[in-house]
């Protein structure tokens, strides 16, 4: 007999755990030795707490009501949770506070390989650090995290996601037509990116190539020379912050596979400054992602800057056999 | 002090960029856009039956432009050129979209039969049309976003015989020249889109072969630009 399980959900079976399992252990390790303890929270928290996170998109796709009528939500990552916990339980430690995990969490999306409704993500938080050490020293972890999982090739992406947000104010772009320019630079739809902005009033040919031309400037240390050239209070910010972290991991020697991206935009609503994402070139898929969240804390009652990382252990998984598969194949 | 450190250096390219060739309407306009950049078509172009195409720099696949999204997505080629109604049919795959092409260029459309109100009909006294189409995800969107209910019928084959003998009141479909729909009896009630080719990435290829991806982009928008 054949009983289905949800779409998107699956077994484990012991060949693939005991894989999982070496990965789990040297991630942890790596973790540890850095200083961050491990910690665990409920799959379920109040959706109340999901969405003061962030509203708009970290909240949960599967809620349900409990007995007594309260609404619950399935986490859909782990940094909300750890806001919560940190602000419930470490408002009284001197900072900084430095955290990690190891835990399921679900999203809505269109199964396929590496991208499950349930997914195991490994990462870090470091509360209280700001930028740009803080950042410096996340992306540090990250880094050991990655070399300890055998993966010596990825690149990490570092941009700023406040740059295009005082970029389209400082345009005098704001409200809903912000948000829709917005979800154009993340959805990266350059064609509807530069239509849209051709429409809007008071916004000349040359603006809209700028934010176009921003939004593909990605490289070494000189895109920020490039990125000035274009000008503007907004970019002379944002690549005032990057170049600072970015001079943070050369002075930790850890800048050599940070590819500046400043037309990076991560789709969590809770960033700010600085945000981080993963790549492997075995795979089409990004392995992880973080940043700042300097914001986050306080919306649970505790003023802290922070930043973090989370990978896709999975997507981890798949590159590490795909990365293995090139090399057989040379 | 090392300048070509950051990003790139670790990156190593593994071979030629993989481009997603359409075959069908696109195919010949698309192969043309490519010759004037220099990239050797005469294969693709000749009786072979091949699907993967080795040229100077560039490695050429060839499939279904509704299957150009998935590959791309995936990562299985780096980029690709398809319609606009394709990625919009799939807007749930996230791929780059660097550039419109500018060729290939049709309409989405409503369309019924000439001189027939049962659209009209149907909306008033049924509350809803019944509308066939392959491209059931943007249909949907059309109407919601007018605020209208339709029942969406999909189907795979020749749009058109839906509704002339009665599966549906009216069709959406792509239209170039107009000229199946005129041999149909049938009429554009409603544009919906104007639809051309596209360009795009897959979003880790643009970030790691930032290089190649940027000067191949740079040389098609020179290439379509008129």
């Amino acid at each position: 007999m054949i009983h289905p399980i949800p779409p998107g959900t699956r077994d484990v079976l012991p060949d693939e755990m005991r894989e999982l399992r070496r990965l789990h252990l040297a991630m942890i390790e790596v973790f540890e030795s850095r200083g961050y303890g491990e910690v665990a929270t409920p799959a379920i928290e109040y959706d109340e707490v999901m969405a003061r996170g962030d509203g708009r998109t970290a909240a949960s796709a599967y809620r349900f009501f409990d007995e007594r009528g309260d609404l619950l939500a399935l986490r859909s990552d782990m940094t909300v949770p750890i806001a919560r916990l940190v602000a419930s339980r470490y408002a009284a430690v001197e900072p900084p506070i430095r955290l990690c995990y190891l835990a399921n969490a679900f999203r809505a999306v269109r199964p396929q390989r590496g991208q499950m409704r349930e997914f195991a993500q490994a990462g870090v938080e470091l509360i209280g650090a700001p930028a740009p050490e803080g950042t410096a020293e996340v992306i540090e972890v990250l880094e050991a995290t990655l070399d300890a999982a055998g993966l010596n090739r990825t690149v990490i992406g570092l941009g700023d996601s406040d740059l295009f947000r005082q970029l389209l104010s400082e345009l005098g772009i704001e409200g809903e037509a912000r948000d829709s320019v917005l979800g154009r630079l993340a959805a990266h739809d350059l064609v509807g990116l530069e239509a849209e902005l051709s429409e809007l009033n008071g916004i000349g040919e040359e603006q809209v190539a700028t934010c176009v031309a921003l939004s593909q400037l990605r490289g070494g240390k000189e895109v920020l020379d490039e990125a000035r050239s274009l000008g503007g209070a907004a970019v002379e910010r944002a690549t005032a912050r990057i170049g600072e972290t970015f001079e943070a991991l050369e002075a930790r020697g850890v800048a050599d596979r940070v590819q500046i991206d400043l037309g990076l935009l991560r789709d969590l609503g809770y960033y700010s400054g600085a945000i981080l994402e993963v790549y492997d070139p075995a795979i089409g898929h990004v392995l992880g992602g973080g940043g700042r969240y300097d914001g986050l804390l306080k919306r649970f009652g505790l003023d802290l800057p922070a930043a973090g990382f989370a990978l896709y252990l999975e997507r981890v998984h798949v590159a590490q056999m795909e990365e293995a598969r090139g090399v057989e194949g040379l | 002090m090392s300048v070509e450190v950051a990003g790139l250096g670790h990156a190593k390219a593994e071979g030629p960029l993989k481009l997603a060739v359409p075959r069908g309407a696109l195919l010949e306009e698309t192969l043309d856009a490519l010759d004037a950049i220099g990239v050797d078509t005469s294969e693709v172009r000749g009786e072979s039956r091949s699907l993967i195409f080795e040229t100077e720099g560039i490695t050429l696949v060839t499939m279904r432009p509704s299957d150009v999204p998935t590959y791309v997505e995936a990562g299985a080629a780096d980029v690709g050129i398809t319609g606009k109604d394709v990625l919009l049919e799939q807007a749930d795959r996230v791929v780059y979209e660097l550039l419109d092409l500018g060729f290939g260029r049709c309409r989405m459309v409503l369309a019924a039969r000439k001189g027939d109100e049962s659209l009209g009909e149907s909306q008033r006294r049924l509350g809803m049309m019944r509308i066939a189409t392959k491209y059931p995800r943007t249909a949907e969107r059309h109407f919601e976003s007018t605020g209208r209910q339709v029942e969406v019928i999909e189907v795979k084959g020749s749009v058109e015989l839906a509704p002339l003998i009665g599966l549906a009141d009216g069709i959406v479909d792509l239209v170039a020249t107009g000229r199946t729909l005129e041999e149909n009896d049938l009429e554009v009630r409603e544009e919906i889109l104007e639809c051309t080719a596209r360009f795009v990435a897959n979003r880790v290829a643009h970030k790691l072969r930032a290089r190649e991806v940027d000067e191949l982009t740079a040389k098609l928008r020179e290439a379509t630009a008129r």
